[in-house]
């Protein structure tokens, strides 16, 4: 569900880039001034309306403080802004935001890695292996958060009894860190198969000539993984580090909205939701839109990285 | 080397479990009655009251007006996953195409227009964007449901790529047979493209039917909620009662996940192929 705002693959992101250069598209071309603008004309309509006007009044309003009552806005400068990055709450929501995404991505990547080596080592069996390792994608955030609610129920849920086992009276959607280590392994768990699907690939496209070079140079299967491998799944992994991090910091949404079940309070929560809940349940819409604002810039800052990294052309095959 | 297999496989195996074990308890559990899960927690046995379970949701009225049953909200579902994935192809090959194949002014200016959409996801401009859903009375509506996930130029961005990798003979051929644009996008490109074509299908199928935030602020009446709105409500009724529904939230999440995890697992090598690959 990972409908990703960038180019969903290195090979891509790089073409994509390539293109942006090359004027023509083709060397041959209709000439006419009309039917390019009706076939264009649609999805320009939809990007004008449902993406420009909303973004520019995400920016308008941040710099107003609006009337709780309807009456009217006053304009404030960066009001908003100050108030909102001077809130101490919002700064621990953003520790908490980043330390999620660290450890989502770290997990994530690291589980999907590992799999998707033994995957690509096994023979037999592996069609099965990846069936049931791929499955889990499509599952969608709020049903992974309602799974993950029950298996941390505290009548019903498995972890809670195995915890109470050592005398952890585990209390998700109440005590602050449980809550945590829930929501953390739930997204880890929703998101293992994505980063499975990529690695394996990335594996899978190294030329059986390499591998067979390095089989006979280095006998030490864990040594050829650092050496060979690894730097060959460099520009994968930076990919998907971008997109993990983009996943903890928004998709993750659904999955923390089932879990906290509105109680907010005492719970874990991310930059979006606080956006979230500002701006529908806190009707602080002039603060809502300064955190869209924050966010933005968060969102523009990982793609220039993304884009910086791939003008490098961290890839060795 | 037969230790290091073993090793493999446990670890794969291990792997798979953990991925899709809470799968088939989420679905085992739901078959079994919401007493019996209260009291011995969750199941990797059927239960034997799936079929109960499952009528119950599916036709049973719940809510607070009495309007919606699983099967509208399954029915929602699959226009918002049919709708977006079949709009998102329209309007992006259609653009694509007007980019790719025509000379015209303020071409680039649009090109970019459309692709710095791929920047800023949704969840960043929520609040404006339902203002103006708001605005212009697309609140529950499937228009408004559908329509504004389609601003985004991912579609755009796979079509374009791949119109360029069609040989321009094609195209000279074509107008030396006399073949208009309209006649040359129906009749060749739209043809060339069915692979490609299926795999977005795919992937914006399941981006479609899984959206959660959008649709729960668009619809406030009842009557459009999908599945993953219906997940939401389900959990708040439960605050409060003795026995929770457990079986029946159970019941609910499988009717969520399984349509996706089908068109994902039977179209698994054209939805892995359209997600890591830019054939050519």
């Amino acid at each position: 569900m990972t409908d990703t705002p960038l180019p969903n693959s290195p090979t891509r992101l790089r073409r994509w880039l390539d293109g942006l250069h090359s004027a023509p598209a083709k060397r041959v071309q209709f000439d006419r001034p009309l039917t390019p603008w009706a076939f264009v004309l649609p999805q320009l309509l939809v990007v004008v309306v449902f993406f420009y006007w909303p973004s520019v009044q995400a920016v308008t309003s941040s710099f107003y403080i609006e009337d709780p009552f309807g009456f009217g806005a006053t304009f404030v400068g960066l009001e908003n802004y100050q108030s909102v990055l001077a809130s101490g709450e919002y700064r621990s929501i953003a520790g908490f935001t980043l330390f999620f995404a660290v450890l989502v991505t770290a997990l994530a990547l690291g589980a999907g890695l590992l799999l998707a080596v033994k995957a690509d080592a096994v023979i037999r069996g592996s069609a099965q292996y990846k069936t049931a390792l791929i499955s889990v994608y499509a599952i969608a955030p709020p049903v992974a958060g309602l799974i993950g609610m029950m298996f941390f129920d505290m009548h019903i849920g498995p972890f809670v009894t195995v915890a109470s086992w050592f005398g952890w009276q585990m209390q998700v959607g109440i005590n602050y860190w449980d809550t945590v280590l829930a929501l953390v392994l739930v997204s880890v768990w929703k998101q293992i198969p994505y980063n499975f699907i990529f690695f394996l690939s990335g594996l899978q496209s190294v030329p059986v000539s390499v591998r067979e070079a390095a089989a006979i140079d280095c006998r030490s299967g864990w040594r050829r993984f650092y050496t060979v491998t690894l730097p060959l799944l460099a520009p994968t992994a930076f990919f998907l580090l971008i997109i993990n991090v983009t996943y903890a910091l928004f998709d993750t949404f659904g999955i923390i909205d089932v879990m906290v079940k509105d109680k907010p309070a005492n719970n874990p929560i991310t930059l979006v939701y606080k956006v979230y809940l500002d701006g529908f349940k806190g009707n602080d819409i002039g603060g809502s839109a300064a955190q869209s604002v924050i966010l933005m810039g968060v969102v523009f800052a990982l793609t220039i990285l993304q884009f910086r990294f791939l003008e490098k052309r961290i890839h060795y095959g | 080397m037969h230790r290091t297999r073993f090793f493999d496989h446990l670890i794969l195996a291990l792997g798979a479990a953990f991925l899709m074990v809470p799968v088939l308890i989420a679905f085992m559990t739901s078959t079994h009655t919401a007493a019996d899960v209260h009291m011995s927690g969750l199941s990797l046995m059927p239960g034997g009251h799936g079929m109960e379970t499952y009528h119950k949701v599916l036709t049973q009225r719940g809510g607070f007006t009495g309007e919606v049953t699983g099967a509208r909200m399954l029915m929602n579902s699959t226009i918002l996953g049919f709708g977006f994935a079949l709009g998102k192809i329209v309007l992006s090959m259609m653009a694509a195409y007007a980019l790719v194949y025509f000379r015209f002014r303020f071409a680039t200016a649009i090109f970019w227009m459309i692709f710095t959409t791929l920047l800023l996801p949704l969840e960043v401009r929520i609040m404006p964007s339902y203002q103006v859903m708001s605005d212009l009375h697309l609140l529950n509506t499937y228009t408004g449901l559908i329509v504004p996930l389609l601003a985004s130029a991912t579609g755009t961005f796979y079509f374009r790529q791949f119109f360029k990798s069609v040989p321009d003979e094609l195209l000279e051929a074509a107008r030396i047979d006399g073949a208009g644009p309209l006649r040359f996008f129906i009749d060749i490109l739209v043809p060339l493209s069915r692979t490609m074509m299926a795999a977005i299908f795919i992937i914006m199928f399941v981006y479609g039917w899984n959206q959660y935030l959008w649709p729960m602020l668009m619809t406030t009446e009842e009557r459009f909620f999908t599945l993953m709105r219906g997940i939401k409500s389900i959990l708040q009724v439960w605050i409060g009662s003795q026995i929770p529904d457990y079986n029946e939230a159970f019941a609910l999440a499988v009717l969520a996940m399984v349509p996706p995890v089908a068109v994902v697992v039977v179209f698994q090598r054209m939805f892995i192929k359209g997600l890591t690959e830019s054939d050519k």
